[in-house]
């Protein structure tokens, strides 16, 4: 009569009889690994293998087809410049910020209705009855002003390290649009809760945009949808929020990222640059005129990154 | 290594001397318009013309409510007996209909004073939208003036300005009479004289040069 358990439990998974049960013959522990090696192949180790390569075996497959990793090494495991600190991640945080944003602003458009009547009902409804709501809410009201923070000191980084100079300059001009970007998103997602606050910022908002001399009174006209806050400025100004500046935000990260990457970043200003392995041409005028080596951030030699507009030409690249 | 293809602003001329064929059919001496560079111009219109088909009426749509102007609204505030000339009477009407209380606006209204000059027998409506930026203003009985909350904008019980940062005097509602009621209708702006303008958004300078800076819209109604 065999046991129950024998007869539902598959025969990989079944524990193994002891030594003295069921007909295995009991014999002395083995004096040691060398004389008696344990089976090194049983059907369930076979199967554990096949399981801890089956990830590898599916990332493999997937990288036959589209040979991403090449770049994607490439991207993740880039040389950085000696002195690279923690000033450098307001990039990555600011990127973050924005994901933030995104995902919950997703998750309140669920909730949303960018309607006159029912905006702050809805906005309430989220706050009040929602599972999570205030928090999800909260995320994106206070992410957005992390968002505006980090946007700046990431911009003051890359200016007091100099990090905007040749050949990063159109990185910095990406990077002015992201922040004109980043402050439109925040005044356009302003007037959304629809409260008296709301309402009234982007009164003064609009105002302000309408004192443009010639073009203002146009475009305060653009914004509002008319010659007064109307019925469909709120839905304007959910539009411009969530499907126009997204798009634009998206495309322009991706340009700034690969700017980032196919450039490389700068060393700190106080970094010294290494002492050269093999005399540099005396041609060299930059090396001639700094002749200690030193070398400001955004000079065209950059730590890590040698740029083939190098110098070895007789031009000067300062 | 420039390739043929780059070529195609050049005018074909046949390599004589590394050729022996004759040119292809059509050619002659001189040409510049190749065949290829017909191709080019033709397919890059066309495809100019297929993106054009969708942004400009994409875009048409979203700029048309700026040339837009609305049906021209009088909502009735009260009989004749309401208002008096020393004081103010504050009305709330809708202006911009359908859209609930943020289509409704506040107005001050008094009948005209002979003693301040103006027109007798007339309705005086001025609104309360600062002419800063927009916020409203009150106005305060002690004082006889508007005192705008948000930066001090101060004005004179005729609604022009006296302090603060406004650039011009409060706007005003179009008033008539209709059956011993009080209409009011659309907005205007004054220039620092009171003289009407056509509506003018907060923040804009009135009269003179700045008439032609601050354009009028099209969205707003002609002066009175």
């Amino acid at each position: 009569m065999p046991k129950l358990s024998d007869l539902l439990v598959p025969a990989p998974l079944r524990k193994t009889p002891k030594p003295g049960e069921k007909g295995v013959p009991k014999t002395p522990a083995p004096q040691d690994l060398k004389d008696n090696p344990p089976e090194q192949q049983t059907e369930y180790g076979r199967l554990g293998e096949k399981a801890l390569e089956a990830p590898t075996e599916a990332l493999a497959w997937v990288d036959q087809r589209m040979a991403a990793s090449g770049f994607l090494t490439g991207m993740l495991f880039r040389k950085v410049p000696k002195g690279t600190n923690w000033f450098y991640t307001l990039g990555s945080a600011t990127l973050i910020a924005f994901v933030v944003q995104a995902i919950t602003g997703v998750f309140l458009a669920m909730f949303y209705t960018p309607s006159t009547t029912q905006a702050y009902t809805s906005i309430a409804h989220i706050n009040n009855d929602v599972f999570l709501g205030q928090f999800v809410h909260g995320m994106h009201k206070w992410g957005a002003s992390v968002m505006v923070i980090l946007i700046f000191l990431h911009m003051g980084r890359t200016f007091f390290f100099g990090a905007y100079k040749y050949p990063r300059e159109l990185n910095w001009v990406i990077g002015v649009v992201l922040l004109i970007l980043t402050m439109t998103m925040a005044f356009t997602g302003y007037l959304l809760p629809f409260d008296q606050r709301s309402y009234w910022a982007s009164i003064v908002g609009i105002n302000i945009n309408g004192t443009g001399p010639i073009v203002g009174p146009y475009l305060s006209d653009f914004l509002r949808a008319g010659p007064e806050v109307g019925a469909t400025t709120l839905s304007r100004f959910y539009a411009i929020h969530m499907l126009l500046l997204p798009g634009a935000i998206i495309a322009l990260i991706g340009a700034h990222m690969y700017l980032v990457v196919k450039l490389g970043t700068t060393a700190p200003p106080w970094t010294k640059a290494d002492k050269p392995r093999v005399a540099e041409p005396t041609t060299n005028l930059e090396a001639g005129v700094s002749g200690n080596g030193y070398r400001p951030g955004g000079a065209s030699t950059i730590a890590g990154v040698q740029l083939d507009t190098g110098p070895g030409d007789g031009t000067a690249h300062a | 290594m420039a390739d043929d293809a780059d070529k195609i602003n050049e005018p074909y001329r046949a390599p004589e001397q590394l050729r022996t064929e004759p040119p292809p059919p059509g050619y002659f001496e001189g040409e510049s318009l190749t065949r290829r560079k017909v191709f080019t111009i033709a397919a890059q219109a066309i495809g100019g013309l297929a993106g054009a088909a969708i942004i400009l009426p994409a875009v048409g749509f979203a700029v048309a409510p700026i040339f837009h102007r609305g049906k021209e609204r009088w909502e009735p505030i009260g009989p004749t007996g309401n208002f008096t000339e020393d004081t103010y009477a504050q009305v709330v009407f809708t202006e911009t209909p359908g859209i609930g209380d943020i289509g409704k606006t506040t107005a001050y209204v008094r009948k005209s004073s002979k003693e301040l000059g103006e027109e007798p027998g007339q309705y005086v409506a001025v609104s309360n939208r600062c002419a800063h930026l927009g916020c409203p203003v009150r106005f305060v009985q002690a004082a006889g003036n508007f005192i705008c909350p948000c930066h001090g904008g101060v004005y004179d019980f005729q609604g022009k300005r006296i302090g603060g940062p406004p650039v011009r005097p409060l706007d005003r509602f179009q008033t008539r009479i209709t059956k011993g009621e009080v209409e009011v209708g659309p907005r205007y702006s004054v220039t620092s004289q009171l003289k009407p303008v056509r509506a003018r958004d907060p923040g804009e300078f009135t009269g003179g040069i700045w008439e032609y800076l601050y354009p009028p819209r099209p969205s707003t109604f002609p002066a009175p």
